[in-house]
């Protein structure tokens, strides 16, 4: 360990170093201590490893797909065909897969999940409110694997028995709902989903319903406002928040891998019917990375994971900008409904 | 006049609890999945636990088998993460926290929120560029390298939040007393902090423990004990819990539940005892 009473040099010579050459030390700690000036860099250091560890995720990724790249330019990501036997491979049906998985679980979480927030934070007594976030909570801490095994052989078997063939007697007229029912499939995917997410949206929302001036609600009641009413009143002023706290489970059902890979069917093709089954981008990851030969094939899968990991990563970024817009420095600040 | 008045009123408040009463109903169907799943989990997994499951290899089908080297594995895997992931973790923490004011420190906080939100499976891929092609072979030091860039992001920012707790007018009297700041950190607020810490530590390697999409190329999975061999595939509870789950055998499924308890007990067990040891605070 250094010595830092001995070592720190007096104030004159310290300066006179400083005006000679850029001291290290002198940047690093404002008070010229030696152990500061470690101690801080040190910091610092694991810091910057953390954005390299950015960097070098995005360098690797880009690297390893140059293959693919090159090969097929822009049109890796317009073309449907994706078969490993003719070396041909195609990102659209993981792109749409992902994309309309993702919106039927924001469909069906949104609204639940605002419905969570607001009782929580809004209706429930504090007593009830606090084992309730705590269990809501723990919906978050069940693994995807273990949401994929429920999945096949619970939620699968009740929704090809009980929900899908109502679904096609009521709105069978919808391409949407015509096709076979195998119980595996884009649907499917997208409900477990909606049950993944909902406690990471929830969650979110309730920060920021928190974070709403109380003097909002007061504002409202005093003027002879409901409950409800009142609750419009909190949400709209939260409302960049609450769509940043969507945003955020869009981001988490995009990445998500290994519940929908249990679930989705895992056939790369667009249909129109939600019955059928689909592919996503983390799904054909998780399922042909291990076995994938040939370098284009590789270099095809990797592309992929590039290209997920960009668009989380934007995606993320914009959530999070929208949420720390309302939870940050707030008090005060609050837009009329 | 009045009475129109009055209609109104009641209807607005028949919407308030109507809307009300949907908003409790939206909360009881999160908590009933949760108790469906949990229920669900105990009652198929019971039947196939066992002392013998949970010590012995993987059989062939039909002939029993069971998850002792997946637990061996993941824990091997989850403490190379832990140990490669919570000294960074938290040092990135303490970098923002006590460091955190520029703009410098302000993207590193971005970064690191975003981070937890990218697919831990784009991590996977990530690793097996750097380790696994370089080594030309699948190994358990890629997979807890995978498990700690998964924990690394999650540690940084709740040790953030740990030790911003931490009263400033604790640092303030230390550094009043004439202590360097690195003396006032780790000897004041980290002390201060670190049961925080290490709940959120704790939190971090039970939400790591789930992971399964970073294993499935770095670790691979492996039919037999492997207890230090690190230059190896290794097994885990979640990959053998998928390659179970997918598997056609009702055996095999069974033994996916029992390997989900297992791994739930786990899991259950680290966020009860955190939520207890963090009565106080929240």
């Amino acid at each position: 360990m250094v010595d830092s009473q001995a070592n720190i040099p007096s104030p004159a010579s310290a300066y006179g170093a400083a005006a000679r050459a850029w001291n290290w030390r002198r940047a690093l700690s404002p008070t010229g201590d030696r152990g500061d000036a470690v101690f801080r860099a040190l910091l610092l250091m694991s810091a910057l490893l953390l954005v390299l560890i950015v960097v070098a995720m995005i360098v690797a990724m880009w690297r390893n797909s140059l293959a693919s790249i090159n090969e097929f330019g822009f049109g890796f990501l317009t073309s449907l065909t994706w078969n490993p036997v003719r070396n041909q491979f195609g990102a659209l049906p993981f792109i749409y897969g992902t994309i309309i998985s993702s919106l039927i679980a924001l469909l069906i979480s949104v609204p639940l999940s605002l419905g969570i927030a607001v009782f929580l934070v809004e209706q429930a007594p504090r007593r009830a409110a606090r084992p309730i976030t705590f269990l809501v909570e723990l919906l978050a801490a069940i693994p995807s694997v273990v949401y994929g095994l429920w999945g096949i052989f619970v939620l699968a078997p009740a929704l090809r028995e009980y929900v899908f063939p109502s679904l096609a007697r009521t709105f069978g007229w919808l391409p949407l709902f015509q096709g076979t029912m195998t119980g595996l499939g884009m649907l499917t995917a997208g409900i477990i989903l909606a049950i993944m997410i909902t406690p990471i949206i929830s969650a979110v929302v309730r920060d920021v319903l928190a974070a709403v001036p109380m003097s909002q609600r007061e504002a409202a009641l005093a003027l002879g406002a409901t409950k409800w009413e009142t609750t419009r009143v909190v949400l709209a002023n939260g409302a960049p928040g609450i769509a940043g706290a969507i945003i955020l489970g869009l981001g988490r059902a995009i990445g998500e891998t290994m519940a929908v890979t249990m679930l989705i069917g895992n056939r790369p093709e667009i249909s129109a019917s939600l019955f059928e089954p689909s592919y996503t981008i983390a799904a054909v990851l998780a399922n042909e990375f291990r076995e994938a030969t040939g370098e284009l094939y590789t270099s095809s899968l990797v592309q992929l994971g590039l290209i997920l990991f960009l668009v989380t990563f934007l995606v993320n970024g914009l959530a999070r900008l929208l949420v720390w817009s309302v939870t940050r420095g707030t008090s005060g600040t609050a837009r009329a409904a | 006049m009045e009475h129109t008045v009055r209609r109104a009123d009641r209807r607005r408040r028949i919407v308030s609890s109507a809307t009300g009463a949907i908003t409790a109903l939206c909360a009881l169907f999160a908590v009933a999945m949760l108790g469906l799943i949990l229920g669900y989990i105990v009652w198929r997994g019971v039947g196939s636990l066992s002392f013998q499951f949970l010590i012995a290899e993987p059989q062939p089908v039909g002939e029993g088998g069971g998850i002792g080297n997946a637990i061996v594995g993941s824990f091997t895997m989850l403490m190379l993460a832990a140990a490669i992931g919570l000294p960074l973790g938290i040092s990135i923490g303490i970098y923002l926290a006590e460091l955190g004011g520029g703009h410098f420190a302000s993207a590193v906080r971005f970064i690191t929120d975003t981070l937890t939100g990218v697919p831990s499976i784009v991590v996977g891929v990530f690793v097996y560029t750097i380790i696994v092609l370089p080594m030309q072979r699948f190994s358990a030091l890629a997979g807890g390298v995978a498990l700690a860039l998964v924990m690394i992001p999650i540690v940084a920012r709740t040790t953030e939040e740990m030790i911003r707790l931490v009263p400033t007018s604790m640092r303030e009297g230390a550094l009043a007393l004439g202590a360097p700041q690195w003396r006032v950190t780790l000897g004041v607020v980290l002390p201060a902090a670190a049961s925080g810490i290490a709940t959120g530590a704790m939190l971090a390697v039970a939400r790591v423990s789930g992971e399964t999409a970073p294993l499935l190329f770095t670790a691979l999975g492996s039919r037999f004990f492997n207890f230090y061999e690190l230059d190896q595939p290794m097994a885990s509870l979640t990959v053998q819990i998928y390659n179970y789950a997918i598997s056609p055998y009702d055996e095999q499924h069974a033994q996916a539940w029992a390997a989900t308890l297992v791994l739930m007990t786990l899991i259950l067990a680290i966020n009860i005892a955190v939520r207890f040891l963090t009565r106080r605070r929240f």
